[in-house]
């Protein structure tokens, strides 16, 4: 008999404890799916963040390390220069990355360090209940601003790609959704073209996922899904903001 | 044969530790140890080895942690503000116990201070700045050799132990010269002999079970048990890696108690004090954490005032009283933002606080 699904190795066989409906499991499945299928599973460093995914090393299959918060592309930077023949990358959230890590990943991706940053955007703080985020959308409600998001009070969010790619040193940038079946296969895609550029030497890949939080959205995953088209899409627009082969 | 040279402090210090096997330098500029990145940058290349300038402190010590989780011997440096940035990545290697080796070129304080010599920075390196239970060796060389020999042993010792080790200094051993002699460099760890060599470690490697170097225990039980292991570590650690030097102390009324430059001055009050017919000797902590407590024991009747002679306002002398156990007075004599005191000034000092014990 053929097998019509088999699952995937590089992930272990524990259940993932992230709310229902969240959309880090998808997302560490297309990572990990794609590392499986490229043969690369051996071969991989990952680096885990503070946030909801601080336990990512629980699931996915690759040796791995936790960082302390926002500190991950140093982390990984690190890791780089005692393993330059390894495939890199660590994967973090948007309080992580876009506010408390801001240098870090600001320098790693001037340096044009070859690892690739997975980032996951879901405009809160999803770990500590539901905080304003750096990318937290004007309007947009959370426990520190109850009312909605105003520019006067705490400014715009940070759109991450946008402020990458005005840097020489990154190789691919790519802003997918995980909100529908199609979004999903060319999220899987781009994580592709992230580690491939990265086994190319060309410099460093990040891949923002724009992904939903029903919890601290208050809101069913399938109204979650979307509230990521209606709201998430128009200020974060999907795309690719750096192709690898435009050097 | 090893070869004897000239050499300035913080050029000695990097290159005992790239001769005692480091190979990956991260730092950030900061006086008075510039000059530390400046030669790693020039020549570690040179061995093989990658330096690389981080975007700050934090970023630093971050990059030493990702090195070390992959099994590479690393090496920062750094001074006082920057050390403070540094300590909560002290404590997240200490946890996931990952081996670095540091040093402390410690000026005076509070604040960004001043850039002059200072051991203001004994509680943040003793009692460790960063959150949690944990514990950092530290070592306080009193001169250029001294420091060359624990810098070389130091990435061979963080190994072993698997934790940071920290050696702490200051601008004026940095920047003096002394002629010393340079230990045969040791053969180091080639990446591709990590797996074997570290199989925790994060190398990215087919040897069957993976490796998570991690600090997060949610469980409090288990919390506490991964704790409770790392302190039977620290224990054995107290019991093995105190040193210290004890100078004339058995017939001394007065015990000074100095580290690092501080024990340079009361070397030559010490000397002083005895050429004008006073008995003096000196307890030098090698390591200040762990304290020698223990040397203290081997003081007698004859002992009138031990006294903490420090580059701060009084963070030794905790220590010191520790070890005297109420044994005898305990004294203080001190400059600090980053002034020293001169051997006579010490002298002086100590006279004075003799009359008011005898």
């Amino acid at each position: 008999m053929k097998p019509v699904f088999q699952y995937t190795k590089g992930m272990t066989e524990v259940s993932t404890s992230y709310c229902p409906g969240c959309t880090h499991g998808v997302a560490h499945r297309l990572i990990m799916e794609t590392l499986d299928e490229m043969g690369l599973l051996g071969k991989t460093i990952g680096v885990a963040p503070i946030g909801c995914s601080v336990v990512a090393h629980q699931f996915m299959n690759v040796d791995m390390c936790e960082s302390a918060h926002g500190r991950a592309p140093a982390v990984a930077s690190g890791i780089r220069r005692v393993h330059p023949d390894k495939v890199v990358f660590t994967y973090q959230g948007d309080g992580d990355l876009a506010s408390i890590g801001m240098g870090e990943i600001m320098h790693a991706a001037a340096r044009g360090e070859k690892f690739s940053t997975f980032f996951i955007n879901n405009c809160i703080y999803g770990m500590t209940g539901g905080q304003m985020a750096p990318t937290t959308l004007i309007g947009q409600r959370s426990t520190t601003c109850v009312d909605g998001r105003t520019r006067e009070q705490a400014g715009m969010p940070l759109k991450m790609c946008e402020i990458l790619s005005t840097l020489d040193g990154p190789a691919y940038i790519e802003r997918v959704a995980l909100c529908d079946p199609a979004n999903i296969r060319k999220a899987k895609k781009a994580v592709r073209r992230a580690f491939e550029t990265q086994l190319s030497g060309k410099g460093f890949t990040f891949v923002e996922f724009l992904s939903i939080c029903p919890t601290n959205w208050g809101l069913t995953p399938p109204k979650a899904m979307e509230w990521l088209k209606e709201n998430m899409m128009p200020y974060y627009p999907l795309g690719v903001y750096r192709e690898p082969e435009v050097q | 044969m090893a070869e004897k040279v000239l050499m300035k402090g913080n050029e000695a210090f990097a290159e005992a530790v790239i001769r005692g096997g480091a190979r990956y330098y991260f730092g950030y500029p900061i006086t008075p140890q510039s000059e530390i990145p400046e030669f790693m940058s020039r020549e570690l290349p040179k061995w093989g080895g990658k330096f690389l300038q981080a975007e700050s402190e934090l970023g630093a010590v971050n990059m030493a942690y990702g090195c070390g989780a992959a099994g590479g011997d690393g090496f920062i440096s750094s001074s006082s503000p920057g050390i403070a940035l540094m300590q909560e990545g002290m404590s997240f290697l200490c946890s996931a116990e990952v081996p670095l080796t540091m040093l402390n070129a410690s000026r005076g304080g509070p604040g960004i201070g001043s850039i002059q010599p200072g051991q203001a920075d004994y509680f943040q390196v003793t009692r460790g700045g960063g959150n949690g239970d944990y514990r950092i060796p530290v070592f306080a060389p009193a001169s250029i050799q001294e420091a060359i020999n624990i810098l070389y042993d130091a990435p061979a010792l963080a190994n072993e132990w698997r934790n940071p080790v920290m050696v702490l200094v200051d601008g004026l051993m940095g920047q003096m010269m002394e002629p010393v002699l340079l230990p045969e460099p040791k053969e180091p760890l080639k990446s591709s002999d990590i797996p074997k060599a570290k199989p925790w470690a994060i190398s990215g490697s087919e040897k069957g079970e993976r490796s998570v170097v991690k600090s997060l225990r949610l469980q409090p039980e288990v919390l506490e048990q991964h704790v409770e292991k790392l302190f039977e570590k620290y224990d054995r650690m107290e019991r093995e890696l105190q040193r210290v030097e004890c100078t004339d102390i058995e017939d001394a009324e007065v015990v000074f108690v100095a580290f690092g430059t501080m024990a340079r001055l009361a070397t030559e009050a010490m000397e002083l004090l005895q050429s004008q017919g006073i008995r003096a000797g000196l307890i030098r902590p090698i390591t200040l954490w762990p304290f020698p407590y223990g040397a203290f024991d081997a003081l007698t009747d004859n002992t009138k005032v031990v006294i903490s002679t420090e580059l701060s306002m009084g963070q030794l002398i905790e220590d010191v009283k520790l070890g005297v156990r109420g044994r005898f007075p305990v004294k203080l004599i001190h400059r600090t933002g980053g002034m020293l005191p001169t051997s006579l000034e010490i002298v002086d000092k100590t006279k004075k606080i003799l009359e008011e014990v005898r």
